[in-house]
């Protein structure tokens, strides 16, 4: 359907002889802030890593934009428009922030003419610009020599984010973007998703806080042990007794959970 | 130029295209523990290419790209092996190397291999200074941007859409042409090698040379090969002229104890990234610790 950016159907995943997706399927409409919520292990990453091809996937089809890529190799699926930040930072910690940001363009920058370009030789080179003004953009600024090593957590988050849309893709993929910002910052965050959002890009967001899903999302899949439990809009998801079984055994509102510490663990790989 | 100073040029040149070329691999992550075998290869095909009657300077392009062909080849094996197991790997290939040259007689075998023609500082100056600026200009690149990060995080430089294997294999390749470069002048300027000269303990001190001069920047091989080449013979100056033996007889242990301390004190090497651009931009560069954060928070 030309109408999704993505759909996903029957996708199965296992590691050993754990089943951490089960049948997965669902879509991603073009323009939507769509979010992936559920419980700590319930496979939020997981998916991500099987889109991205971190993971080959055991079963199942994924279509990004009407082409399937199931089995492109994961260096070439950004090409095809999807880009992902990661749970836990994985900014390169060598590198400036801007030259982590031209990192995102790599895949817009693929040709020899491009490869051979030095971009640190031409200071105010346009690809570094661009990297600069997006950081601008989100609310960052930055100097010269400015490891990202050193810098506080909630601004490498953000980092990561406009290395993701740098890429300029058609899907953005991010995973707990708010997590471990305060207020101020997820603020920031918020508007600046708003605002690639109303540029076109499609959202897909793993968030456990479900105010800030609340604030930016318009639609809601929920998984829950590999499965998938619950699809619908963010009004509906508090109500749906199977949401609020599997994030709290009980019937208590699912608001509660919103500053639940969103466990590492596995999240590592991608 | 007097004779001594030229000889310790010549020496410093050829160390710092050895550290390039080792250099390029290292900064994508790549421990290469091969030098040796490069510089093997590169000094023989051009003595032999030029004993076959090609002019010099047709002899050192021609053994750069037969040696590139061998590392392009050997690479996709060796790149599958990751830290200390490509140490292994590299370090077995250039035995193999030695091995078989020991053994060729039309090579001169155990007994060494004559070279004619001869290349003095004027030509190996030269040819240091376009390596050097092709490394830089190499680095600045957007190659080198992918070979930094690959350094860094290859699943995370690979999710971004970089070939990963084919800049490791851009980087090897490339560097063990240097590495023949550097052997081929080797050849010509000393206009005699033997295997034995090109062992594994120089393979060691080209490593050493990269790792602690840091491989975040192209500054590092320069500054890394310069001081581990210009240290230890100014001990030995400094020994000669005070007649204190002691100082020359124990500079090894100085040399190793330098090492030991810059590792501890200096993990990164010597020269770093945020030195190399704090020193661009003097004033306007920030503090460092300072919080770059958001603008409107
Ligand atoms: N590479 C792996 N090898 C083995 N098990 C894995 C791997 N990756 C994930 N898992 C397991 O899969 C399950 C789902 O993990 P995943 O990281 O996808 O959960 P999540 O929904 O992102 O959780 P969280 O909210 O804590 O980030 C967990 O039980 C995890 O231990
Ligand atoms: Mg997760």
């Amino acid at each position: 359907m030309a109408d999704n950016v993505l759909s996903i159907e029957g996708l199965h995943k296992s590691f050993g002889g754990l089943k951490v997706i089960d049948d997965v399927g669902f879509a991603v409409k073009r323009g939507s802030r769509t979010a992936l919520i559920g419980p700590n292990g319930a496979g939020k990453t997981t998916v991500f890593n099987l889109l991205t091809g971190v993971y080959p996937v055991d079963e199942g089809t994924m279509v990004l934009d009407g082409r399937d890529i199931t089995r492109v190799p994961a260096k070439d699926r950004v090409i095809f428009g999807m880009s992902r930040s990661f749970q836990n930072i994985r900014l390169m910690p060598h590198l400036s922030t801007v030259e982590n940001v031209m990192l995102g363009q790599h895949a817009r920058a693929r040709r020899l003419g491009d490869l051979l370009y030095p971009l640190g030789l031409m200071p105010g080179n346009r690809w570094a610009r661009a990297a600069k003004e997006a950081l601008e953009d989100a609310g960052l600024e930055t100097y010269p020599g400015q490891v990202v090593a050193n810098l506080p957590y909630g601004v490498q988050k953000r980092i990561e984010v406009v290395r993701a849309m740098i890429s300029q893709p058609k899907l953005l993929l991010l995973d707990e973007p708010a997590a471990g910002l305060n207020q101020v910052e997820a603020q920031q965050l918020l508007a600046l998703l708003e605002k690639v959002s109303a540029s076109g890009v499609t959202l897909l967001v793993v968030e456990h806080d479900m105010h800030f899903v609340h604030n930016l999302c318009d639609h809601v899949a929920v998984l829950n042990f590999g499965k998938k439990i619950f699809e619908g809009t963010p009004a509906q998801v508090n109500d749906d007794p199977l949401v609020r079984e599997a994030y709290l055994g009980s019937d208590t509102s699912m608001a509660g959970q919103q500053n639940a510490a969103p466990a590492a663990g596995a999240a590592d790989a991608p | 130029m007097s004779g001594y100073l030229e000889s310790q040029l010549i020496i410093l040149c050829l160390n710092v295209i050895y550290a390039y070329g080792i250099f390029l691999p290292a900064a994508s992550g790549q421990l290469n523990l091969g030098a040796a075998g490069f510089i093997t290869i590169g000094a023989y095909s051009s003595a032999w290419i030029n004993a076959s009657g090609a002019p010099m300077y047709i002899a050192i392009p021609a053994s750069m790209l037969f040696c590139a062909a061998i590392a392009f080849t050997i690479a996709f094996p060796i790149l599958r092996t990751r830290g200390v197991y490509m140490v292994l790997a590299t370090f077995a290939f250039a035995e193999v190397v030695a091995g078989l040259i020991i053994n060729l007689e039309f090579l001169g075998a155990a007994a060494g291999y004559p070279v004619e023609s001869h290349a003095d500082y004027l030509v190996v100056v030269p040819v240091t200074i376009l390596v050097v600026l092709l490394c830089f200009f190499l680095m600045s690149t957007r190659l080198g941007l992918a070979m930094r990060s690959i350094h860094d995080d290859e699943a995370v430089a690979t999710l971004f859409g970089v070939d990963v294997r084919l800049a490791k294999v851009a980087a090897f390749t490339l560097g063990a042409a240097l590495m023949s470069l550097g052997g081929a002048l080797y050849g010509h300027h000393y206009n005699y090698i033997e295997t034995q000269t090109f062992n594994v303990l120089l393979s060691i001190y080209i490593l050493l040379y990269v790792l602690l001069g840091g491989t975040q920047t192209a500054w590092g091989p320069l500054v890394g090969a310069a001081f581990f080449t210009v240290v230890p013979e100014a001990l030995r100056q400094i020994a000669t002229a005070s007649g204190h033996a002691w100082i020359a007889d124990s500079r090894f242990i100085f040399f190793g104890a330098i090492i030991v301390l810059m590792m501890v004190f200096r993990p990164e090497g010597l020269v770093t990234r945020t030195m190399v651009d704090r020193a661009a931009t003097p004033f306007g560069g920030g503090r460092s610790g300072a919080a770059p954060a958001a603008r409107t928070a």
